[in-house]
């Protein structure tokens, strides 16, 4: 008989391997669908995961690891502070729409003006943004106790409403013959989020993910505040009695990670996108989500689980492209993934025994 | 801009369309909620359902199979949700949004070789005199059998908590599981069937939409109808007949922005599209107030060995 006991303390061992058996476990499975779909699974395992490091055109694929981790890293590292407190922000994709259209806005306001403080005004644009729209649900849970998780959810599907209307109109490029979409902000040297470093994949956002994993490392470790929001998560009640302020961890939670999706989208935006359209957003604020959790919600975890779902992205479109698998069998795979981690994540807490009960 | 065009007796029988697939899954997740787990997998199960009924009725024909079929893939897709919360004692929050996800790619794969095909229709009932009626016809008499379902399913859930002894514990389980455990009652088996029902409750509206509403195959076409129904659930301070008067709101609101887009008032497209999303996070917050009706035990694992 198989029976679950309950670990005095959470194993260690098992924190640190179940991503790793996870991914184990989802690419086997991940496998066996391939190969239902029709696909060799070994090969389309070898094209997702070597291809793109390794393979004849990893030159040019590599970079595009930092372009599409730098938007995870950054959104997963804000959603881990509140996911860690229990505060569920799920509606980062509309926080990374907002930043973007704000940020934009101000880059475009300034057209054609060349100056270097533009790019700046766009960054702290971007930041506000995404914390404007992630104080919505923050200020209606402190102030009416309203549930985060719907507001902040139902906000997502009011941006993707309000960047059709910005892209149709307000930021429509004026040049653009009736198409929808902004100007190009890659074609506008002030604006334009370029590569420091030519072909390098390393822009802007790449600097801002690699700042903020180290300033939630320092924060959860070092900080004040990181050590309240730990002890708001695993034993709320003690928290209180410590004088942990929960509306005070709310804002600050709830903003930070709406600072820092509003900033993804900026760098996205003015970068590889290039310009606002109707559907410039692919989804990053949710697969966000998967990688905070795989990154077992620490900044070096996520740093790591970050570059291996860009690996996903990347390995998921060459898979496409040579071997004709759909795109939606990448998004199952992602999603298994978390499923994986969320079930194995089991022996972390408890003890699997095989004995019999005894008798009380 | 032209109101006149809007017929209020269609207005009504169409609102009454719209409100059927958050009526469904939304009383789907009541029974979950009742019984102490929160599900955030609506979404998840109700575009499963939806073209897991689409699939099955346009190969074999017949929506009745669809729609059974929607409420066999969502029950199944809901145990992924079981197996992670009931036995493998997962964060609900995270579960949930793991089916969400799962669901949508799932779906969407699934779905690659039926867009833009349309569905074999389900007749509307007509009964004799009363479809014939003037004003009543149309608005209460000459809709879908699934209309009608989900209305019986409210009832029953209604009597099913109200009268019944399998309402009670089940009641019992979502406001105090240890005591229910401590009373001899499987914590765990009635949270799995409630978990079930909610699954096939979400699956049926899914399809409800497919197959209905809209009706044809498109990627992510439930667009956060699963999320709303989760607000409804609040809403309706987890009593059933509420969540008819609630789902029957939001269609309203639904269905008089989509007939003001046709009438082509001078607000802009998008942010009528905006208004069922705004009016939710309204109602959210009015009714936040009072969490005095939920389940107590809503979210929290049940494990034996305390």
């Amino acid at each position: 008989m198989i029976r679950l006991e309950k670990r005095p303390q959470p194993s260690q061992r098992w924190s640190m391997a179940t991503p790793l058996v996870a991914v184990l476990a989802t690419m086997l499975f991940g496998g066996l669908l391939f190969g239902v779909l029709g696909t060799n699974p070994l090969l389309a395992i070898e094209t997702i995961f070597w291809e793109p490091l390794f393979g004849e055109f990893s030159f040019y694929y590599r970079p595009q690891l930092l372009v599409k981790g730098a938007p995870l890293v950054l959104i997963a590292i804000g959603l881990s502070l509140g996911f860690r407190a229990g505060i569920w922000n799920i509606g980062a994709e509309g926080q990374y729409i907002i930043g973007a259209l704000t940020g934009a806005a101000v880059g475009l306001a300034f057209y054609p003006v060349e100056a270097w403080y533009i790019f700046p005004l766009m960054v702290i644009a971007g930041a506000l943004g995404g914390w404007a729209w992630a104080m919505i649900p923050a200020f209606l849970k402190v102030r009416f106790g309203t549930n985060e998780i719907l507001v902040s959810l139902m906000l997502v599907y009011v941006a993707e409403q309000f960047l059709a209307s910005m892209s149709l109109g307000l930021l429509k490029n004026p040049e653009g013959f009736g198409f929808p979409g902004s100007r190009n902000l890659q074609q506008y040297e002030s604006a334009h989020n370029a590569d420091l470093i030519a072909n390098s994949g390393m822009h802007w956002g790449v600097v801002a993910a690699l700042i903020a994993v180290i300033f939630a490392y320092v924060l959860l470790n070092r900080h004040m505040l990181g050590f309240q929001i730990r002890l708001t998560g695993e034993a709320p009640r003690a928290a209180r009695f410590a004088g942990v302020r929960p509306a005070r961890l709310i804002l600050l939670c709830l903003g930070i990670s709406g600072a820092l999706a509003g900033l993804a989208g900026l760098f996205e935006v003015s970068g590889p996108a290039g310009q606002v359209s109707i559907d410039f957003n692919v989804g990053y604020g949710f697969t966000a989500i998967i990688v905070a959790f795989l990154g077992r919600l620490h900044p070096v975890g996520i740093l790591l689980a970050g570059g291996l779902m860009a690996l996903t992205y990347i390995g998921g479109e060459i898979a496409q492209g040579q071997l004709g698998l759909p795109a939606a069998a990448i998004q199952v795979f992602q999603g298994m993934l978390l499923f994986f981690l969320l079930a194995l994540d089991l022996l972390t807490n408890y003890r699997v025994a095989w004995r019999k009960p005894e008798v009380a | 801009m032209d109101l006149s065009a809007i017929n209020p007796v269609l207005l009504i029988a169409s609102l009454m369309v719209a409100a059927t697939p958050l009526l469904l899954a939304a009383i789907g997740e009541l029974v979950v909620e009742k019984a102490g787990v929160l599900n955030l997998g609506v979404e998840g199960m109700m575009i499963t359902g939806a073209i897991s009924g689409f699939a099955i009725s346009v190969e074999t024909g017949s929506p009745w199979l669809g729609f059974l079929a929607a409420a066999v893939g969502g029950a199944v897709l809901s145990l992924l949700f079981v197996v992670l919360t009931q036995l493998a004692l997962a964060n609900q929050v995270a579960s949930g949004l793991s089916l969400t996800l799962f669901g949508l790619g799932l779906s969407s794969l699934m779905g690659q070789s039926y867009v833009g095909i349309k569905p074999p229709q389900m007749a509307d009932v007509h009964i004799p005199v009363l479809s014939d009626l003037p004003v009543l016809g149309p608005i209460l008499f000459s809709h879908d059998p699934m209309l009608y379902l989900g209305v019986g399913i409210i009832a029953a859930v209604w009597a099913l908590l109200k009268f019944t002894r399998v309402g009670l514990i089940l009641r019992a389980v979502g406001e105090n599981h240890d005591a229910a455990h401590a009373l001899g009652y499987k914590v765990v088996r009635i949270r799995v069937l409630a978990i079930l029902f909610g699954g096939a409750c979400a699956g049926l509206g899914g399809a409800y939409i497919s197959l209905i509403r809209v009706p044809q195959w498109t990627e992510g076409m439930t667009a956060g109808v699963g999320w709303i129904a989760l607000a409804l659930v609040v809403f309706a301070s987890w009593k059933p007949w509420r969540v008819l008067l609630g789902a029957y709101l939001f269609g309203g609101v639904t269905v008089v922005q989509l007939n003001l887009q046709a009438a082509g008032v001078a607000i802009p497209v998008e942010y009528l599209a905006m208004s069922p999303y705004l009016v939710t996070i309204l109602v959210l917050v009015i009714l936040s107030a009072d969490k005095s009706s939920a389940p107590a035990s809503l979210g929290r694992i049940f494990h034996a060995s305390h």
